[in-house]
């Protein structure tokens, strides 16, 4: 293996990833963690970087459906598996529910945290689409947002599984 | 798709004759409605591109050498080495950008990258520009520093003590080198209505530094063009003054200079001044030829900081019988950092901003911030002002104590009112305190709790005030200070060109229900173009609190101009007066017979053939002649207050000295609520950080200068686990300089969160913790001490029958 301290001689793996139902062949440095992967060779720019060592969640993206902090997996690990993104995360006629929902109640102020908050928001809602409240702050515990006080994010949350129960977007549920 | 087809499109997205109908029943047709943001879907579905989304052909990317040391005098630095490495296109070190900054022009005493001294550990020295970040990391290992390590402070009382060894050279042969400012103001007979006092609290209080924290950390771009123009994006709240800078420092034409500012994630203060990166981007792209690109590491955030000031607080309050409040004796140490930053203002706001919502016959504040080795303080949300609010509102519960007067009573004893004058003379008109403690007390169930919750749990109050925007920018000049330009399309699409920043808190979406408000078109028909310093108008940044209020109404002074053309040419087409004719719901209707009508669109085609083109400008400048006639008056002095209680209840473990905070209802007085959503999310936010502060964060630094855990995982802020139950109670007093009425929200509920906890704290258990912030090993000695003096005697058991033993001891 070629000495990964000279940039020169970074060694290259061709991976091949599945990214919101595309595959694509890459050849990417191999220290690389799919976080960089994703933002740097595939353009995918929805998940953040906001402390690059596994702490705020704002990289969050979902590997077969779990969410997963993408800033400390090495991108071999997500070979083989189904990677989602916030850009994956929707149909492409309409917002998911989970995005109008937020739309609405005002969930993201800044939105520097919200993809991967909604990432976690969506594994939750896949496995539970009637969340308590608890189960919402538990679900969340590992995305740090600093603007809202979280308050507005449950509420975007509750309105999205109610519409995901009734099979409605949230404008309609909310009638405006 | 035909005109035709659009004009029907947007007839059928228009309102229907009912609502219309109910349409002129009401006030507003959009302000105050519960409306979506303008950039909501963008954030939430992950394509709103932020400055570190932003990748150019051909970019390079950059790191920062910093220093090691907390203070040294820099002999020499040799980058030979670091240039010959593979990938590295150029470094540059402080003789290469030799011009000091500072948001402040009479106090610019920092460099792009450090001259001759290094004053905290992470102060720059030198910038590496390559291919990419690896190599560009290699290189900043090759960079030989040769320093000469000098003594070093990190307390700022042991700074003050040393003059002899200056941080900074002493501004007047005579002074002490580690003042960065003195401020003693005195209003009314201070010692005198002391003595008079029929009690005193008298305590001192400590806040322990806090850093912004926001998620996204601070990144530029440079890129220096072939026609000698510098274009730099930037995660700046302040577009306008780091174009100024950026020109000073680097010696260019201002006009050959554009800033762009992207969405923001996040700033709360820690973005409202230049910073080295920016400097370095813009010179190194300068140098190479091609963008380049600085993306801080986390530990960077935490180093560069200008976060809030560690304060030490003493503090003698007297009232009087009644519990009216005679005198507050204030003596205040600033521990600034290593710079100067926003320091003058920060140490005129730990004095100037805490005579309201209370009337004081008298008062006098003497405030000194220090220079130490440690990363510079500067603003964060509620700007100097959240450290002594914490001072005097424990103080004023110590006085109802004392005086067995209901807390919330003795507040109301000392209202401010309206239309009136603070005692350093503050103009304030709309005060809707009074309200915002109603709101608190009644929601909470006050009455039943206060003093009434069994042992280990409380309920505490606390007030404040804050500023929407100050009267006076940050360089003396006379101009507007925000301006708006509009533009109208023939479809009926009208653009908004803005300086102002959106940095989450929805200042764009504020613009749009404006221009929905005033001009009539539904809010998916406005476009906003804002800070991008080389097409909108200059507004002075996102600071202050100032934007609802300025750009606000020079959005509604714009778009009065349009509207008031776009009436004349449908009034003329019906034969009728301007003032029959309504612009709302995407149409033009005739008010006495809302049958009649034409969309929107029509009725701007019909005054851009009438009066040619349609835009304005509109601008917005504060009054200049209300502030108090003294040295500093202006400091402080807004257009508008906002007005803020809180009432926090709290369950105190007695083993473990755990604070858990279960909710905090936030009563305040924004004026009027543009958006209500917007503004409930301020609120919450804004009592979220103020939480996180009282008990868990703390911005400290190792003895060697390090900084004790510059991580998100270390440096504690709340998960959805940790935060409370958060209620917002809108209170709208309708102010007459703002917008509709709007004041500020941003900044205000931050103030009361600490002392609503502290006072809880002590209704709960009984122990006053004046040192922030309130954690298990500090509550719990706290417990100790007071179960040490009840076993002694000296006290009764808190709100249990005595002989009963509390002994919340070691082991119990
Ligand atoms: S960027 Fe991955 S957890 Fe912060
Ligand atoms: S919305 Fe800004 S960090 Fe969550």
């Amino acid at each position: 293996m070629a000495s990964l301290d000279r940039p020169g001689e970074l060694l290259i793996e061709a991976i091949r990833l599945t990214v919101n139902g595309d595959t694509h062949d890459l050849g990417v440095p191999s220290h690389y963690t799919l976080l960089e992967a994703l933002r740097y060779v595939l353009g995918l720019t929805g998940p953040k970087q906001g402390c690059d060592k596994g702490d705020c969640g704002a990289c969050t993206v979902l590997l077969d459906g779990v969410p997963t902090l993408s800033c400390i997996l090495p991108v071999q690990e997500a070979i083989g598996k189904e990677v989602t993104t916030i850009e994956g995360l929707a149909a492409p006629d309409a917002p998911h529910a989970l995005q109008d929902a937020f739309d609405l109640t005002g969930g993201a102020q800044c939105g520097f945290c919200t993809s991967g908050i909604l990432m976690s928001a969506a594994a939750l809602l896949a496995a539970n689409r009637s969340p308590t409240r608890l189960e919402i702050r538990e679900a969340l515990a590992g995305n740090l947002c600093r603007c809202t006080g979280y308050t507005k994010i449950y509420e975007a949350i509750e309105l999205a599984a109610a519409a995901l129960r009734e099979e409605r977007m949230p404008a309609e549920l909310k009638g405006s | 798709m035909k005109l035709e087809d659009f004009r029907e499109k947007q007839i059928a997205g228009a309102a229907s004759d009912e609502e219309l109908h109910e349409a002129l029943e009401r006030e507003f047709q959009v302000i105050g409605r519960r409306l979506r943001r303008t950039d909501g879907l963008a954030k939430s579905s992950g394509r709103a591109i932020f400055t570190d989304d932003i990748s150019l052909p051909g970019m390079l990317h950059a790191k920062i050498l910093r220093s090691p040391h907390p203070h040294a005098r820099i002999l020499g630095i040799d980058v030979s080495k670091a240039l010959e490495l593979d990938g590295v296109h150029a470094i540059v070190t402080g003789s290469d950008v030799p011009e000091t900054y500072g948001i402040l022009p009479w106090a610019r005493d920092e460099y792009a990258l450090c001259i001759d001294k290094v004053r905290y550990v992470g102060d720059g020295v030198a910038a590496v520009a390559a291919v990419d970040e690896e190599s560009a990391n290699e290189a900043l290992d090759l960079i030989e520093v040769e320093y000469e390590v000098l003594p070093y402070f990190l307390d700022a009382e042991e700074a003050l003590a040393h003059p002899e060894m200056p941080i900074h050279e002493p501004k007047k042969p005579d002074a002490n080198g580690n003042i960065s400012k003195h401020v003693r103001l005195e209003f009314g007979e201070v010692d005198k209505l002391l003595e008079d006092s029929e009690v005193i609290a008298e305590a001192e209080y400590y806040f322990e530094g806090t850093t912004h924290t926001a998620i996204e950390p601070h990144c530029a771009i440079g890129w220096f063009d072939t026609s000698g123009k510098l274009t730099v994006w930037s995660t700046t709240q302040v577009p306008h003054y780091l174009h100024r800078e950026l020109a000073r420092v680097l010696d260019l034409d201002v006009a050959k200079v554009r800033v762009i500012q992207p969405p923001i994630g996040g700033a709360f203060g820690g973005k409202s001044e230049p910073f080295d990166l920016e400097f370095c981007v813009a010179k190194l792209a300068m140098i190479t030829g091609r963008p380049v690109k600085i993306l801080y590491t986390r530990e960077e955030v935490f180093y560069a900081h200008r976060g809030r000031h560690p304060m030490l607080m003493r503090y003698r309050t007297g009232a009087d019988k009644n519990g009216r409040i005679q005198a507050v004796d204030a003596s205040t140490i600033l521990d600034g950092g290593g710079y100067e930053s926003f320091g003058l203002v920060t140490t005129y706001y730990s004095g100037q901003l805490i005579t309201a919502p209370y009337t004081m016959e008298s008062y006098r504040f003497d405030s000194t911030r220090v220079y130490t080795n440690k990363p510079c303080s500067g603003p964060k949300r509620g700007h100097g002002s959240v450290q002594p609010r914490f001072a005097i509102e424990v103080q004023l519960d110590r006085l109802a104590e004392a005086l067995d007067i209901d807390p919330i009573e003795l507040r109301r004893r000392n209202l401010l009112g309206s239309d009136t004058r603070t005692v350093n003379e503050f103009l304030v008109r709309s005060n809707g305190f009074l309200e915002c403690l109603g709101a608190v007390e009644h929601a909470s169930d006050w009455k039943d709790k206060y003093r009434q919750l069994p042992y280990g749990r409380g309920v505490g109050v606390a007030g404040s005030c804050y500023i929407s925007g100050t009267n006076y920018p940050i360089y003396p000049n006379e101009m507007p200070q925000s301006a708006v330009q509009l533009q109208v399309d023939r479809s009926g699409r009208v653009a908004v060109f803005c300086g102002a920043s959106e940095i989450g808190q929805g200042s764009d979406s504020m613009l749009a229900y404006i221009v929905s408000e005033e001009l009539g078109v539904p809010l998916d028909y406005v476009r906003i173009l804002a800070a991008d310093t080389d097409f909108t108008p200059v507004d002075l940044g996102a600071y202050s609190s100032r934007i609802t209020l300025m750009c606000g109404n020079a959005c509604i002074d714009a778009a009065g101009k349009i509207k008031k053309l776009v009436k004349q040419a449908v009034a003329d087409g019906w034969d009728c007066k301007p003032k029959q004719v309504a612009l709302a719901g995407g149409w033009a209707f005739d008010v006495k017979d809302t049958g009649r009508k034409m969309p929107i669109s029509e009725a701007f085609n019909l005054a851009e053939a009438k009066f040619g083109t349609l835009g304005a400008t509109g601008s917005y400048n504060t009054p200049k002649d209300i502030h108090g006639d003294y040295r500093g008056g202006t400091i402080g002095s807004s257009p508008a207050y906002s007005f803020t209680a809180h009432v926090a209840e709290v369950e105190v473990d007695r083993d473990t000295g755990f604070v858990d905070v279960r909710k905090i209802w936030i009563g305040h007085d924004c004026g009027r609520a543009l958006n209500p959503v917007l503004v409930e999310g301020q609120m919450e936010g804004s009592a979220y950080m103020g939480f996180a502060e009282a008990v868990m964060e703390q911005h400290i630094f190792k003895e060697t200068g390090l900084h004790n855990a510059p991580s998100l995982l270390d440096y504690k802020i709340p998960t959805s686990l940790d935060t409370p139950e958060l209620e917002s109670l809108i209170v709208e007093s309708v102010d007459p300089e703002g917008p509709y009425g709007a004041k500020e929200a941003g900044e205000g509920p931050l103030h009361p969160s600490i002392p609503a906890i502290a006072n809880a704290i002590y209704d709960a258990v009984g122990v006053r913790i004046d040192r922030l912030p309130f954690t298990p090993p500090r509550v719990w000695m706290a417990l100790q001490l007071r179960a040490d003096r009840e076993k002694a005697g000296a006290l009764a058991p808190w709100k249990r029958e005595s002989g009963r033993t509390p002994l919340p001891a070691a082991g119990d």
